[in-house]
């Protein structure tokens, strides 16, 4: 898992500043991809940020407040939240890229071939997707947690079906968009058959707005998954996922930090995502 | 036209002295000098990036501040514009100059209604009372020859046509009485019918209200008919003013020259002598060309008989084609013109298999493409192919350009891989292409050079028909030229046969042999290009040749036309 993230996750970084011809991104940006390179490192290489164990702890010094030694401050059993942060980021980071894919993958073909096809295609695939659009996502990702059992790798599954409708929706919208260009047409008059079309012409130009959409949809499934298991529908302790710790962090008033810290790291990881997003946007 | 020497004279409404703009560190207008008095027209020609638009923007002060620094003078009744702080600029705008942009359906505002909008250019009159502003629209909407006012008045633009929103924007750029008017490309988007009564309308309207002209185009024919003087631009530098006349008749700068050269209307058989070789022996080349193709003996390439083809639109059946038949012989160029919904073309998708017949018989190379399976209409395709109108929608913008002409190859299954990798160099260089664009992708690509893709596209199965869906109409009469003699020499090289769509008849003229003249899905009239322009017989076919400019004798030119005509022949 962690090898797609990466592969995924750098090939976005390596590809989209050679797309800027004029001079680098906004300084907004650059931080933001700062932000992300820090989250898919520590998600990959936690042992190079902290040479702390995330599951052992000191109890002779829980619950300290952030020190030099514990940028996080430590948990009731002594545990650097640091290290919980950053072991932990694995989990979240790789559910949330489990939800996205399932999400644009199954969202792509059924916007595709409702969009193509047209039809009586379109019209089932449209109330199907209609049905997941009319269930709250949040509420569907519970009821879906709940029948396949509480793991973080389901919570992720869930997030990613709720987000099906959104990607069908948009692909659809681009490959109409896309389906009577001329340029669709010429490749029927060159020989080419309707599968040609669709993944040599269609494709290749619809594709942009929803890949902008996933990176969107990456900040809002590492929120919807925090969410989940803040709610202990992901894996159970000592795992350590982001939306977890804020949820063992509440129980002590007294240090605030082990809800803060967590937290701050959350909001701004996703709205660093949000921000390259945007200016994907923009930049296309 | 004035030259800068007499700049002074106070009667000039319009004055540029040494006007030069820059984008950032690049210089796109330099040095440019004109002057327009009351009551005149002057036309700035040039191809795309000449800076024609961009000298009117400089004029409207339509320039964006932060990118463009335009030096010089640019006076209007002698004050200056470009100082001229916003504050004092702004009752200057509709009051004095109008302007008229170039596309009619994007410069009105689709959420709202014509008399909607026309209520901003009216309160320019200073008139406060709404009722009195309905009444001097209306007015003006009648003005320039609205059928129904106040059927305008109340419609959104999607409900009415290119040549009556054209019609409508006029109105309101005259309604505030300006003594200057700007019209970047006013007809460009229109049919040529269309574009004959606007010009005529804003002729009229002009010489009865006393407004000047500032007319920007690429066709020379347009401004030389329509302008009292022009001024010839090139890459930013004027390269020639002076009267429409002087200009016309005896262009002094080799530029002037070849734009004189290019206007189809003034040299009618500019690629005949070139087409009539190959008339004359007209197996020569076939017998080179694949056996299957040259087997079949039939002269007839394309047989189109009786087609009739319905479409049901909002509720009631078009009728856009009614018993359409034509015939095209091997090597020759057939023509069909009309109007936009003349059923041109529908009849051209019906050709290609597009489109389903409801009754009639097509056939191409003497097979009939009707009823026919998906695979048999595919193999058909083969010996048929259409260049596209746009060759900025017709290639796809991912690709790049040696994918895209090896596309007919790849999907035909055409020999081997490095056969393929050298037919599209053969088909790239046959179209003047230099090798590397290969590498490119369309947008890197200027429009004829688009266009000469996609020509190449449609050669490189080589094909015994091509059917060109008004292959010039996006691109400058200059590029135009160098696409119809390109066009003109496949023919020759490759005994082509050619079915030229398109609703310019001047055009028309120069690359057809025979030619069906289109109107409401029927053909009005048919035959030899000679006999239907020299003898035209349906009222319809008189008004689309009465639509070129400079092509008969108008009364607004005197005899330029006529005199034009004899220089010109020599030089072609």
């Amino acid at each position: 898992m962690t090898a797609i993230l990466s592969n995924t996750q750098l090939r976005d970084l390596g590809s989209t500043p050679r797309k800027l011809t004029a001079g680098l991104p906004p300084a907004t940006v650059l931080l933001s991809f700062a932000v992300v390179l820090v989250v898919i490192l520590w998600s990959l290489v936690p042992g190079l940020f902290t040479s702390l164990s995330p599951v052992t702890g000191d109890t002779a010094s829980k619950l300290a407040a952030p020190s030099a030694a514990h940028w996080f401050g430590t948990d009731y059993l002594g545990r650097d939240q640091y290290a919980r942060v950053v072991h932990g980021t694995a989990s979240s980071v790789t559910s949330a890229l489990v939800a996205v894919l399932i999400g644009l993958v199954i969202g792509s073909i059924i916007g595709l071939a409702s969009g193509f096809r047209g039809g009586w295609v379109d019209a089932v695939l449209g109330r199907f997707v209609d049905v997941l659009l009319a269930i709250p996502g949040f509420l569907l990702a519970v009821v879906i947690v709940s029948s396949l059992g509480f793991q973080t790798i389901n919570a992720a599954i869930a997030t990613g079906v709720s987000a099906v409708a959104v990607f069908a929706r948009l692909m659809r919208a681009e490959v109409m968009r896309v389906r009577g260009a001329t340029y669709v047409e010429a490749s029927y008059l060159q020989g080419g058959n309707r599968l040609h079309a669709l993944l040599g012409h269609v494709l290749p130009n619809a594709y942009r707005s929803v890949l902008v959409l996933a990176v969107l949809q990456f900040g809002t499934s590492i929120l919807i998954i925090a969410s989940l298991a803040f709610l202990g529908y992901g894996d159970p302790p000592p795992a350590s996922d982001w939306g977890l710790l804020v949820a063992s962090g509440k129980t002590y008033v007294t240090a605030p930090w082990l809800v803060y810290a967590p937290a701050l790291v959350i909001v701004t990881t996703v709205l660093s995502v949000n921000r390259i997003s945007r200016w994907l946007r923009n930049a296309k | 036209m004035k030259t800068r020497k007499d700049t002074n004279v106070s009667a000039d409404l319009l004055t540029v002295e040494g006007l030069s703009i820059a984008y950032g560190p690049t210089a796109v207008v330099h040095d440019v000098s004109f002057s327009l008095a009351q009551g005149e027209s002057l036309a700035l020609i040039g191809e795309s990036g000449s800076g024609k638009s961009t000298i009117a923007k400089a004029i409207l002060r339509l320039l964006p501040h932060s990118e463009a620094t335009a030096t010089g003078r640019v006076a209007l009744n002698g004050r200056d514009v470009l100082g001229l702080p916003e504050r004092q600029f702004r009752p200057l705008r509709g009051r004095e100059l109008g302007f008229i942009p170039q596309d009619p359906a994007s410069a009105l505002n689709p959420v709202r209604t014509i008399g909607a909008q026309a209520h901003e250019a009216a309160a320019l009159l200073g008139e406060t009372d709404p009722a009195v502003r309905r009444g001097k629209i209306l007015d003006v909407l009648e003005q320039v020859g609205l059928p129904d006012p106040v059927r305008v008045y109340d419609s959104y633009p999607h409900q009415l046509s290119g040549g009556m929103l054209q019609r409508v924007l006029i109105a309101l750029t005259v309604l505030p009485r300006p003594s200057l008017i700007v019209a970047d490309e006013p007809t460009s988007a229109l049919d040529v019918t269309v574009q004959k009564l606007i010009l005529d309308m804003l002729t009229e309207l002009r010489q009865e209200l006393d407004i000047s002209l500032l007319l920007i185009t690429h066709d020379l024919a347009i401004a030389a008919e329509r302008a009292d003087s022009l001024v010839v631009l090139k890459d930013g530098a004027v390269q020639e003013s002076g009267s429409s006349w002087d200009i016309f008749t005896a262009p002094q700068t080799d530029y002037a020259r070849s734009l004189q050269a290019d206007v189809p209307a003034l040299h009618p058989d500019r690629y005949r002598a070139q087409r009539t070789v190959f008339a004359a022996e007209p197996t020569h080349d076939v017998v080179s060309r694949p056996a299957a193709v040259a087997s079949r003996s039939t002269g007839l390439q394309i047989d189109v008989q009786g087609v009739t083809k319905r479409f049901s639109a909002g509720g009631k059946d078009v009728l856009a084609c009614d018993g359409v038949s034509f015939a095209v012989e091997r090597g020759r160029t057939h023509a069909l013109v009309g109007e936009s919904g003349s059923g041109k073309t529908t009849a051209v998708r019906l050709l290609l298999g597009l489109e389903q017949p409801d009754s009639g018989r097509i056939s191409v190379a003497g097979q009939s493409t009707s009823g026919r399976s998906r695979a048999e209409v595919r193999d058909i395709r083969r010996h048929l192919q259409l260049v596209y109108q746009n060759p900025f929608t017709s290639l796809d913008p991912t690709w790049p350009v040696g994918r895209i002409v090896r596309e007919p190859l790849d999907q035909f299954g055409v020999g081997t891989k490095p056969e393929r990798a050298r037919r599209v160099e053969e088909a790239l260089a046959s179209v003047g292409l230099p090798t590397d664009v290969a590498s490119r992708r369309p947008a890197h690509l200027s429009g004829g050079q688009r266009q000469r893709v996609a020509i190449a596209r449609a050669l490189v199965v080589r094909p015994d028909v091509v059917v060109l869906d008004e292959p010039t109409s996006a691109l400058d009469v200059s590029v135009q030229a160098g696409i119809l003699e390109l066009l003109s020499k496949l023919q020759r090289e490759l005994g082509l046969t050619y079915l030229f769509v398109s609703h310019d008849l001047a055009l028309v003229r120069q690359v057809a042999d025979t030619v069906s003249v289109l109107r409401k899905g029927q053909v009005v009239e048919a035959g030899a290009v000679e006999d239907i322009f020299s003898r035209p017989q349906h009222t319809y076919t008189r008004a689309l040749l009465d639509s070129i400019p400079l092509a008969t004798p108008a009364a607004a030119l005197g005899g330029i036309a006529a005199e034009a005509k004899q220089p010109a022949k020599a030089t072609a």
